[in-house]
Formats: C-alpha cells, structure tokens, sequence
C-alpha cells in the first residue's frame, strides 16, 4: 500500500521564531482518497496546508509526491520552477475567499482559461469551449461567460474558483476553507457540487476546515489538529462518533445542535 | 558651440558609464529589462526621460542625431530633446532617417529600412508588459525568470472575448528570441515587424521605471497571439493624402467640423522624401 500513496508526509515542521506553526506532522494520503483536517483557529491546519502546496517552506521534514510526468519526487528539495509547474497542472488550491484564487479584472472566460493558457494552450476556440464547459460544470450560466467576477455572488465566485482550478485535471486539490464565509443554503450546494467532483474525477483533496459538517459530508479521514500537532487521526465517522482525545470530544460536543 | 557649464551630452561620465554597463548587458540578454539608476534629467518624467539617458550615453561627437515623435520631427517633444543635444553635446542633426547615426523615438520606428551601424532609441513609459495583470513587481519578475507567461495571452484572451478581435492596438507583446516577453514600447503594432532581424541596434530606455533593455541587431521578434486569431498588423485602410504612399503607417487628421477628414504619412520625413520626389496624394496642395 505505502509505495502507491499519491502523497507522503514525514515530520513536517515549520515554526516561526519560538512559537510553533506545525510539528511532527506524518501522513499518506492514497489516490482518490479526501482528508479533512480540523482544528481550532490557529491550531496550524493552514500552516500545515500551506507548506503541503509549496506557498511556505517548512523547516523540516519531507513531502513526497506522485508526479504525472516523473513519477515520486520530494517536493522540498524541488526547485522552485518544478513546484510552480506542479502548482499548475497536478495540483490546485482552493482558497478560502475567492477574492485570493480569483483575477478579478478578468472575465469569467479568462479565468477560467488562464491556467490552460500556462501551459500551453494557444487556440482560442478550444479554450473557450472548455472554459465554457467547466462553467456548465460548476452551474455557473454560460451565457455569463464574458462577466467579471466581481459581478458575481459569493457562491458563483467560489464555483468559479473550483471550476479555474480543476480545469487542467490536477490529482490533488488544496482546499482552505472551501465554504468559509458562504451563506447555509449556498453551502450546501457547494458541498454537492464538490462531493460530486470529487467522486466523478477521482480527485484526492485535503480540505482544511472547522466545519466538522463539511467533513463528515467530503473527507473520507479526518485529522484533528491542536497548537500544532496532529492529536487524533482516522476514519471520519469513527473519529466523529468516538472522539478518543479529550480535544476532539470537545470539537465534537461543541457543535450546535438544531 | 557646446555649452561648457555641461559635460558631453550633458550626463558626467560615471554616470554615461554606468548606463552603458546595463545597455550592454541588455543586449547580451535581449528583451531582459535591465535595472539602472536613473537619473534627474531637466526634463518631466513620461517626457523621455529615459530615452535621453540612453541617447546621452551612446552619442559621440561625430554622431548625426535624429528625433522623431510619432513619427515627427517637428512636434514639441522632437524639437525640444533636438535642441537639448544640439546644446549639450554639439552635435550635427538631422531630420533624414538614413544619414543619422542615433535616432530617439517616441512611438513609432521609421518607415525607411534602418541600416547595419544606427542605433534606434526607445522613450519607454511603462517597460513590464505584465504590469495590468499583475501589480506586484515581485511577481513579474519571477514569471519573467521562471517563464510564466500564461498571464499574457488571458490579455489577448480578454480582447477577443470582447471586441471579437485582438484589439490591442500598440505596446503589442513581443517573445524575444524565444525566451523574454518584451514590450516593445507605445509602438503601433503595424511596426512590430519591424523590431524582428533589424540590422540596427534597439535600446528601450525607461527613465520613471529605472529599466534599460535592447535588442541587438537581427534579433528574432515575434508577436503573441492565438493560432486561431493570429497577429494582423493593420493600418487604416487609406492611401497617405500627401503622398499616396499605400503602406505607411497613417495619421487621421480632422479638417474642419463637418465630417471633413484627411489620413497623412505619420512619419513626415518619408512623406517629405516621397513628395520631393514627385509623389502626391488626393489632398496635396
């Protein structure tokens, strides 16, 4: 099982000055498989997400993952054009507002296409047919097309995020709260979609979330962080329905009921 | 007589020699935007600041300089920078393309075929020509070195989602040699051909923007653009009404108020030239 994980983690470590950002981090995440991680705010989930995606260089430890083009590589020691290249085609990242993933003074077209453009595309129809896909993928009205994004709601933009990055295929989509700041309803639609994605595509993702909703609902394994350091991991559900650390039985009972 | 409070071509020599450094290093990597301490000049910034440094840092004495803006050498901008050299530096101008030795352009490159030996000076406003798209300078340093230039054709991707075509109509996007993306400055993209195997060296000098960068003579220049729209360097479909000239870069000159109009030769020199020579458009007097 181990030498076919898509991504391997060894006592990842980043600090900032004295204080601990994440530590001792260790994990594999196989292909096809969705990993929630939850904590509290500050507790390094997205630390931890960041140094995953290449965005913050950790201080110790190893990254290895499964590249299309050249099979294991450790994604620290890469250089710095490779992780970028990686950036834009076997990975994706989600962010939490739209605002940061999205170009706004670009149409929803060009969004869209941009990373089709980076890596190569030069034809002006086939981009445009895909990025209109995509958008029917995501229910985003394709007649919008040519709109800029900051005509469009919260959710669209956040549709629109998923639909930019999952258009060049990659194999494993950061997620950084993915529904942080969205309405219930619209939430719930989100969450649809992505769970749809995701199974449809075979994606692995790792979502960072404190929404212990969306991961019973997305992750198929749970990790519950704390001041840095991974206190519980498993299953979802028999994380969820049997919290062991006493951290994880207050996440779990601190959830409102309705 | 050279006015003797300045010192050849006004810079001092230090100075000269630092701004040659960064041209030479600029050619040795073209379309690379080289940095250089720009300094005051006694003229507005977007004026031609930087193209004056370069100019004060390549002219010898023996040097025949031109200025042209927007092909002319008779607007404000032409006659001023003209007069500052003639002034600082003493030395012989002119206004004909092909016995200068130094040409400083605002916008346009002249429609006679530059020659091996002239140097074709840029005023550049703006050097990075990803600088709409992405504000940091940071960032588009690293997409230069990294080559990352997706950003640059969602510009073009934007036109044509928009107008139906690239619309971009001058500082059109460049690839040198296959690696950098250079803007080649306000020029119109009519004379983007004309950057690519010319036997001339080109300087790009930005003076606000501190960037110096060139291309050396038979430099290969292509324009970006999609496969299914591919670069088109129009022009307004007019003969020139002084000298009927077919395929010269055009001006379109209002005449009065009812509708009146005229299209003329934006490089007055190559107009002047073709006239004096027998040639006469539909408008010539």
């Amino acid at each position: 099982m181990r030498d076919t994980a898509l991504l391997s983690v060894r006592g990842l470590a980043k600090h900032y000055g004295a204080h601990i950002g994440c530590t001792d981090v260790t994990f594999d995440l196989f292909p096809g498989e969705v990993m929630g991680i939850v904590g509290e705010s500050g507790s390094g989930k997205s630390t931890l997400l960041n140094c995953l995606a290449g965005h913050l260089d950790p201080d110790h430890g190893e990254v290895f993952f499964d590249t299309r083009a050249e099979g294991l590589r450790d994604t620290i020691q890469m250089s710095e054009p490779g992780r970028r290249m990686l950036g834009r085609t076997d990975w994706a990242f989600v962010h939490q507002h739209a605002r940061d993933g999205l170009r706004m003074g670009v149409s929803a077209g060009g969004n869209v296409g941009e990373r089709l453009m980076a890596v190569g595309a030069r034809n002006y129809a086939d981009i445009r047919t895909q990025a209109e896909d995509w958008l029917q993928r995501v229910e985003i009205d394709t007649t919008r097309i040519d709109d800029r994004p900051t005509t469009f709601s919260g959710g669209m933009q956040q549709r629109l995020q998923i639909a930019r990055n999952l258009v060049t295929g990659p194999r494993l989509v950061f997620m950084d709260e993915p529904t942080g700041g969205l309405d219930v309803s619209v939430q719930a639609r989100l969450l649809d979609l992505l769970r749809g994605l995701v199974r449809n595509m075979g994606l692995s993702a790792i979502i960072v979330t404190h929404d212990l909703a969306v991961v019973r609902l997305l992750a198929d394994r749970l990790m519950v962080m704390k001041s840095g350091r991974v206190v519980e991991a498993g299953l979802t559900d028999q994380v969820l329905d049997d919290p062991q650390h006493p951290y994880t039985q207050l996440l779990v009972s601190s959830v409102l009921q309705v | 007589m050279t006015d003797q409070a300045y010192n050849f071509a006004y810079l001092d020599e230090q100075t000269k020699r630092m701004i040659r450094r960064a041209i030479l290093k600029g050619l040795a990597v073209p379309g690379y935007q080289v940095p250089f301490a720009s300094r005051e000049m006694p003229m507005p910034y977007g004026w031609g600041t930087g193209g004056v440094q370069v100019s004060a840092a390549v002219l010898t004495p023996e040097d025949r300089f031109k200025v042209i803006d927007q092909g002319a050498d008779d607007t404000t901008n032409a006659v001023s920078i003209r007069s500052f050299f003639e002034r600082t530096a003493n030395v012989e101008t002119t206004t004909k393309t092909e016995d200068a030795t130094v040409i400083q352009t605002r916008h346009r490159i002249p429609e006679v075929a530059l020659s091996e030996g002239q140097i074709l000076v840029y005023q550049v406003p703006i050097p990075e020509p990803l600088r709409f798209l992405e504000p940091r300078e940071s960032e588009t340093r690293k997409m230069h070195s990294l080559e990352e230039y997706g950003l640059m054709h969602v510009k073009l991707y934007e036109d044509i989602s928009r107008h139906g075509h690239i619309a971009t109509a001058y500082a059109y996007p460049v690839t040198v040699e296959a690696r950098y993306v250079m803007d080649p400055s306000p020029i119109p993209k009519f004379d983007n051909p004309k950057l690519g195997d010319n036997p001339a060296i080109q300087l790009f000098g930005a003076g606000r923007e501190q960037r110096i960068y060139a291309l050396p003579p038979y430099t290969k220049v292509v324009s970006l653009d999609f496969e299914d729209h591919p670069f088109d360097p129009s022009k307004a479909d007019h003969p020139c009404g002084l000298c009927g000239a077919e395929n010269s870069y055009l001006d379109e000159v209002i005449t009065d108020d009812a509708g009146g109009r005229m299209f003329v030769c934006s490089d007055t020199d190559y107009c002047e030239d073709r006239q004096a020579s027998g040639h006469r458009g539909k408008d010539a007097a």
